[in-house]
């Protein structure tokens, strides 16, 4: 397998950073990581996993869609949208690497979300495997093996150097433009490495965590459970858990006046806030157990039952980490698989 | 408001006056045919109290570059103790802005009462050469509402 | 102390007093605690927990909880009873129907400063004469108990509980803090220096709104961000104005009634010190207006809702200090 030593990492990440834009996980003053742009000097983070999620990339917090103008009685549309560039984001943990596959499903179905696409086209997907997985992280719930993530090329480490395996045509494009600065590797101690993960993954909390309750057949069942008033009892109705998910992925389109035209945007929207759902007549999730419910019973049951199964969770831990009052998808799992 | 390179720049100056004192103040500058510089709108507010804090900062956003807020002299309220409500408010909020790295010479209260045609005026011209020099809000603008 | 006030709630459960009790619930690791109500002895036994990441201010469940049939037996810390008086002076919690015990306060933990130190797979945290001893995946970790306390427990403003029915353990005095050190600290630099701190704080903002909505003062029926014909954003950091503006309007709202809880700062998933916005409200209050501490007592005028006819003017600002 092709590999670099590791501190080598800076000339990989000059070189990337030459061709295209390059994103990596970096550590912020506060200690938590989170994605920027390649800069000269900048340090990959050790952290486990960045804030907030990877998806950003692919569907910002907020975009521009199209502005008008007015005038008279003639409304002028305007594309906003500029050309786009390639760029890497490296560094993504398994975890992540798995919620693109679930945005796909949503945004790259009929009909095609073009501003999603686009990016998506534009983009490499590079991951870094983990080798220290924390007490939050559940990914092998949703068969996701840490220690081989997805995505378009993939990199593990083993303490020494990073090797890289390409995954389809454009990884194989991404460690082409790299291989002058790689060089054959022995994956001997790698392979040590990762069985040393997975014993960890293994006896981790959560890895009992099962899925078998969930699903789309299970729809009756968990709607009229009166588990969900407990458990929605203590939340704020914030929208921490959705906006730091990887895979929550509902949006908000509204229009702004300047005062001079009008800019159509589209943000990130959450189930949790009184205003979602909202329509001409009211807003039918009245309390916030029903909008609580709504947010996990989107993900373990209304999620599978239109995409074969899965579920639209990644194991990735933010919420269990972020959430104000601690509340979240582990612990709705654990009540309602009792029966 | 732009920076012409031909024109030196002109601020747009955002005034709330309170209808008893400070928007008849106005008037009587303006039939004194004293002069204060056009950039100046005036928003008619019932009671200087009437302007939360929202409306100082919307101002900004929608491309003020100063905004001044004038109200009955303190004791004269029209309604008793309005203005001193708005003395409390404005302060804590001007010291949040200044403490957020904004300059704070872009915000203003002034006590103009219905008889002083002059010092509205004068405080119109003072305040605008000021924040002339301060030149365009940078700091408190929306970057979306700039015009190209 | 858990025991005992397990203890005293079944006793209050057994004999009517009350017929809930709100306080925290175990949960999946050592520090993931989620604020409860519990209706049962066995739900106590089973559940309840008072250690070390009981960080959560539950006053502000109580304008829900207060409104209910019957009366709730709330657990309050110190700093939490602050809030629940500041609570009971605007009339958002019914007082008769709550039974407040209170239980002393932090200081607290903060697992993300555990894990900011790069310790992670945390199984357990015990505290062994002021070292943590954690237990990992990895093995066992240790760091000074002090280097993970809450930020709003580093610099606590009062151990004196203002308002209760009874106390388990013993009631504390108000403290001489440092807590507007660091207000004091932006104030001495330059404009440019505050600017460039606090677009470097607020670019970080998700608008999770998690601030406002955790805000024992934050009580609105509807929140002004909510309001869909105001023309402000509720939920995107669409622009570098709207996230000033929220930041600036949230601390606003809360000028003179944020008793300086600092739960807002203890759950942004971004740490942006919005408790510094509020400190320094109430910095600009006690020197302008007066000492006023929210939440002390339930009559006093709130300093935004009063006024002396030879208050300072608005240009004192500009008078002062570091341009």
């Amino acid at each position: 397998m092709l590999k670099i030593s590791i501190d080598k990492l800076d000339a990989l990440f000059e070189a990337i950073s030459a061709e295209q834009t390059l994103y990596i996980p970096a550590d912020r003053e506060d200690g938590a990581a989170e994605y920027k742009k390649y800069k000269s000097g900048m340090k990959l983070s050790n952290a486990l996993n960045t804030v907030r999620s990877a998806k950003d990339f692919f569907f910002p917090q907020t975009e521009n869609l199209v502005d008008f103008k007015m005038e008279g009685k003639n409304i002028e549309v305007i594309d906003i949208r500029k050309e786009s560039e390639d760029f890497v984001i490296f560094g993504v943990r398994a975890c992540d690497a798995r919620s693109f596959t679930i945005l796909d499903k949503v945004f790259l179905c009929e009909p095609v979300d073009s501003y999603y696409k686009t990016r998506r086209e534009h983009g490499t997907v590079v991951t870094m495997a983990c080798t220290r997985p924390a007490e939050t992280c559940f990914c092998g719930t949703f068969g996701i093996d840490a220690a081989a993530p997805e995505g378009d090329a993939a990199c593990y480490s083993d303490g020494e150097s990073i090797f890289f395996e390409a995954h389809n045509e454009k990884g194989q494009k991404f460690i082409d433009s790299i291989s002058s600065l790689l060089e054959d590797g022995d994956t001997s101690k790698l392979d040590e490495t990762r069985e040393k993960t997975r014993a960890i993954l293994k006896k981790l909390p959560l890895a009992n965590l099962s899925t078998d309750a969930f699903g789309g057949d299970k729809l009756m069942e968990h709607f009229n459970s009166d588990k969900w008033g407990e458990l929605s009892e203590s939340c704020l109705g914030c929208g921490t858990c959705t906006f730091v998910c990887p895979t929550c992925q509902c949006y908000d389109i509204k229009d702004f006046n300047t005062g001079h035209g009008i800019k159509r945007f589209r943000c990130w929207d959450s189930c949790m806030y009184s205003d979602f759902t909202k329509m001409a007549h009211g807003n039918p999730r009245l309390t916030q157990l029903e909008r609580f419910r709504q947010r996990f019973m989107h993900k373990l049951v209304y999620f599978p039952s239109n995409n074969n199964g899965e579920f639209g969770c990644v194991g990735c831990g933010r919420c269990l980490s972020k959430c104000p009052i601690s509340m979240n998808i582990v612990k709705v799992m654990k009540a309602l698989e009792v029966k | 408001m732009q920076v012409n390179e031909n024109k030196e720049f002109q601020p747009l100056i955002v005034a709330f006056c309170c209808n008893w004192c400070s928007y008849a103040g106005a008037d009587l500058s303006g039939t004194n045919r004293l002069n204060y510089p056009s950039n100046v709108k005036i928003i008619r507010v019932p009671c200087s109290c009437r302007v939360n804090p929202m409306f100082i900062l919307r101002a900004f956003q929608k491309g003020a570059d100063g905004v001044i807020l004038c109200g009955c002299h303190p004791g004269d309220c029209h309604y008793t103790s309005g203005n001193y409500f708005t003395r409390r408010r404005m302060t804590l909020l001007f010291s949040m802005l200044d403490f957020l790295g904004i300059e704070r010479d872009r915000t203003r209260v002034e006590w103009v009462s219905a008889a002083e045609g002059a010092k509205f005026a004068a405080t119109m011209n003072e305040f605008t050469e000021a924040v002339k020099k301060l030149g365009p809000n940078r700091r408190l603008e929306d970057l979306r509402c700039r015009k190209q | 102390m858990q025991e005992a006030m397990i203890n005293r709630a079944k006793q209050l459960l057994a004999d009517g007093t009350v017929n809930r009790v709100i306080g925290w619930k175990r949960g999946e690791f050592a520090y993931d605690i989620t604020p409860a109500v519990f209706q049962s002895a066995e739900e106590l036994d089973a559940d309840f927990v008072f250690d070390d990441f009981t960080s959560a201010n539950v006053s502000k469940y109580l304008v829900k909880e207060s409104k209910k049939e019957g009366k709730i037996l709330a657990f309050l810390k110190p700093c939490d009873t602050y809030s629940f008086n500041q609570l009971t002076k605007e009339h958002r919690v019914v007082r008769e129907n709550v039974y407040i015990i209170g239980i002393p306060g932090g200081p607290k933990l903060d697992a993300e400063k555990i894990k900011a130190k790069g310790i992670t797979g945390i199984l357990g945290v015990k505290n062994e004469n002021y070292t943590l001893k954690i237990d990992t995946i990895y093995g066992e970790e240790t760091m000074p108990f002090y280097e993970a306390v809450l930020d709003k427990c580093a610099s606590c403003k009062s151990k004196k509980h203002v308002v209760f029915d009874e106390l388990i353990g013993e009631d504390g005095d108000v403290l001489e803090s440092n807590r507007f050190e660091m207000v004091e600290k932006l104030e001495n630099m330059t404009a440019q220096e505050r600017y460039d701190f606090w677009r470097d704080q607020f670019s970080k903002c998700i608008r999770c709104n998690a601030c406002r909505n955790v805000c024992p003062a934050c009580t609105c029926e509807k929140c002004v961000f909510d309001n869909p014909n105001s023309g402000v954003e509720n939920k995107a950091p669409a622009d570098s104005f709207e996230e000033n503006m929220f930041h600036i309007i949230r601390a606003f709202h809360v000028a003179g009634r944020c008793t300086d809880c600092g739960e807002c700062s203890r759950v942004c998933p971004q740490n942006i010190p919005l408790h510094l916005l509020n400190r320094k409200f109430i910095k600009d209050i006690n020197s302008l207006y007066g000492e006023y501490q929210a939440g002390e007592d339930t009559t006093s005028r709130a300093p935004l809702n009063d006024y002396k006819q030879d208050d300072c003017e608005a240009s004192i600002v500009h008078e002062r200090g570091v341009e």
